[in-house]
């Protein structure tokens, strides 16, 4: 840990460096740097817009960015309190995920205790394991025990319409909105030799690179989108905001290796991953929203959707990255 | 009567509003300081703690809840009924025991509407469930008459209709532990009686002015 510099009040300096790195405060600094320059811009077009059609576009830019805002001090501050913070959060976003999407399932009258189980005692007991470090309960919760006992509680409550249907589809939910994206958290309990104490860091990397990749995509493809990938799945979707983002992300993410324990060129692997992995995330969100006829999971987030509209990338990047550090870094 | 509203009311409408997720839409009236009757589809117990709780706060502790009396009548259910949220408790079915008859059923009818009419005085609104009980939430129900007799009666107070999607699904009849799913609240435009209308068409009315706040068929 590096020495603290005598401008600093000492007990401030005392709460804070002595527990996070510098890292995680110069990152900090960069992301407030960088909504800085979004607010200013986005006050800049806002003058300069002319048509009606650029004008909505502009509002709905500033309002994303005031909720960028929001959600990176919400962020931040969870990160500084440390595990536990950040466990509570991911918890809290998990369960509201999963809120938005059972709304759009449609379940019966007799998976009504089933879904209650799922709420109440099968989400949190995830990110519970994860807080007493019991990764191998936290590898095969919801992918054994809760995948035989959801069909299980459905066949006791005797309804047997669309019985597989149904099954599926809560388990489909628990798998993405719980299992998948409490490997965002579950960065904090691994032992990496040589980066003791900066897991946080990780995880900041993670979702500084996952969400600034949706921020580049959606930016390259206002810009510069012509050719759609998907039509039919979602029509923002463009080859251009693929391609100009997911470089600019990955590029980030090599420039950020610094504060993490890849060298350059892993950071660009890994980063690349991340990047591919949230692409494919929103895609198929994307066609379960189409599917349900909606365009929003939600509508708590000013310009987002919903809270499953923001994570749906991490959801899919998070196990991904988990692994690929386990693997190739973790003790 | 006093403008308080009990504590635990109000800890029971933050509970609800945080459980049910609930979005509120004002679509076809907005949220006035006037004698209304709201009358809405009945699938769950959130149903009227949500309705109240969308009320913004002066209006809540004037808008009282009406209840059956057979069900609300005794121990903890009395006390949340009649102490916590004043309900208005009168008897389930009384016009409809003589429903073959139209005349008496009026008659019987009148003591009831007699003291809903009493209880909104000269400025209490009230929350009315014209289904007469819950719902299974795939349909609305038919409506009892007792929300034309209330309305001849009062002709001076705009009845709002109201759709909750989801409740049902949320805290459904029998149940006592809830899945917090997101539901939705929507107010509709005030509906008025005429006095050549009969009693069929105007419930016939009544329900589909809630129906069609459905958020499928109109979205």
């Amino acid at each position: 840990m590096q020495s603290v510099p005598d401008y600093i009040p000492r007990r401030y300096s005392e709460f804070v460096w002595s527990k996070h790195d510098p890292q995680l405060l110069l990152l900090f600094g960069g992301v407030l740097a960088l909504l800085v320059v979004a607010s200013a811009v986005g006050g800049i077009l806002k003058r300069t817009a002319k048509t009606e059609s650029a004008r909505r576009v502009i509002d709905n830019l500033n309002a994303r960015t005031r909720a960028w805002w929001k959600m990176s001090a919400i962020f931040a501050l969870t990160l500084l309190v440390g595990k536990t913070g950040s466990l509570i959060l991911f918890a809290l976003l998990s369960f509201l995920a999963l809120r938005e999407y059972i709304t759009l399932v449609p379940t019966r009258r007799g998976d009504h205790r089933t879904l209650f189980w799922t709420f109440f005692i099968i989400t949190p007991l995830q990110y519970f394991l994860i807080a007493i470090d019991w990764y191998g309960f936290v590898a095969i919760l919801i992918p054994a025990f809760a995948f035989v006992f959801i069909p299980a509680r459905i066949a006791l409550a005797g309804d047997t319409e669309h019985f597989l249907e149904r099954a599926a589809k809560i388990q489909f939910g628990l798998m993405i909105c719980a299992y998948c994206l409490s490997h965002a958290p579950a960065l904090l309990i691994l032992k990496i030799p040589n980066y003791e104490g900066h897991n946080s860091v990780l995880l900041l990397y993670l979702v500084l690179v996952d969400q600034m990749s949706d921020v580049l995509q959606y930016v390259w493809g206002k810009l510069l989108g012509q050719h759609k990938i998907a039509p039919n799945v979602s029509p923002n979707k463009t080859w251009e905001g693929f391609i100009g983002g997911v470089a600019t992300a990955t590029l980030l993410g090599a420039f950020l290796s610094w504060a993490t324990p890849f060298t350059r060129w892993q950071s660009v692997g890994m980063s690349l991953a991340i990047t591919l992995m949230g692409f494919l995330g929103g895609l198929v969100m994307s066609a379960i929203k189409r599917d349900a006829g909606v365009k929003d999971f939600g509508a708590v987030i000013e310009g987002h959707g919903g809270i499953l509209d923001r994570i749906d990338s991490l959801c899919f990047a998070a196990p991904v990255f988990f692994h690929l550090v386990r693997y190739w870094f973790a003790r | 009567m006093s403008d308080k509203i009990h504590p635990l009311a109000r800890i029971i409408a933050a509970f609800a509003r945080g459980l049910s997720g609930v979005q509120i839409r004002w679509q076809g009236c907005a949220p006035e300081m006037r004698q209304r009757i709201y009358f809405a589809n009945h699938t769950s117990h959130l149903d009227f703690v949500v309705l109240w709780s969308a009320l913004p706060v002066e209006l809540r502790a004037r808008t009282r809840p009406v209840a059956a009396k057979d069900y609300w009548q005794a121990g903890f259910r009395a006390f949340l009924a009649q102490r916590v949220f004043r309900a208005v408790l009168v008897e389930r079915g009384a016009a409809a025991r003589v429903a073959h008859d139209e005349e008496h059923s009026h008659a019987a009818a009148f003591g009831v509407i007699e003291q809903l009419a009493e209880a909104m005085g000269e400025r209490d609104s009230l929350i009315f469930f014209p289904e007469g009980t819950r719902g299974t939430g795939e349909t609305v129900g038919e409506f009892k008459s007792g929300l034309y007799h209330l309305a001849k009666r009062r002709s001076d107070v705009e009845l709002i209709p109201a759709y909750l999607e989801n409740l049902n699904r949320i805290l459904p009849k029998g149940e006592i532990l809830p899945a917090p799913l997101l539901s939705t609240l929507t107010f509709g435009a005030p509906i008025q009686i005429s006095d050549a209308e009969n009693k069929h068409n105007f419930l016939e009315r009544a329900r589909a002015a809630v129906l069609v706040l459905r958020r499928k068929e109109s979205e």
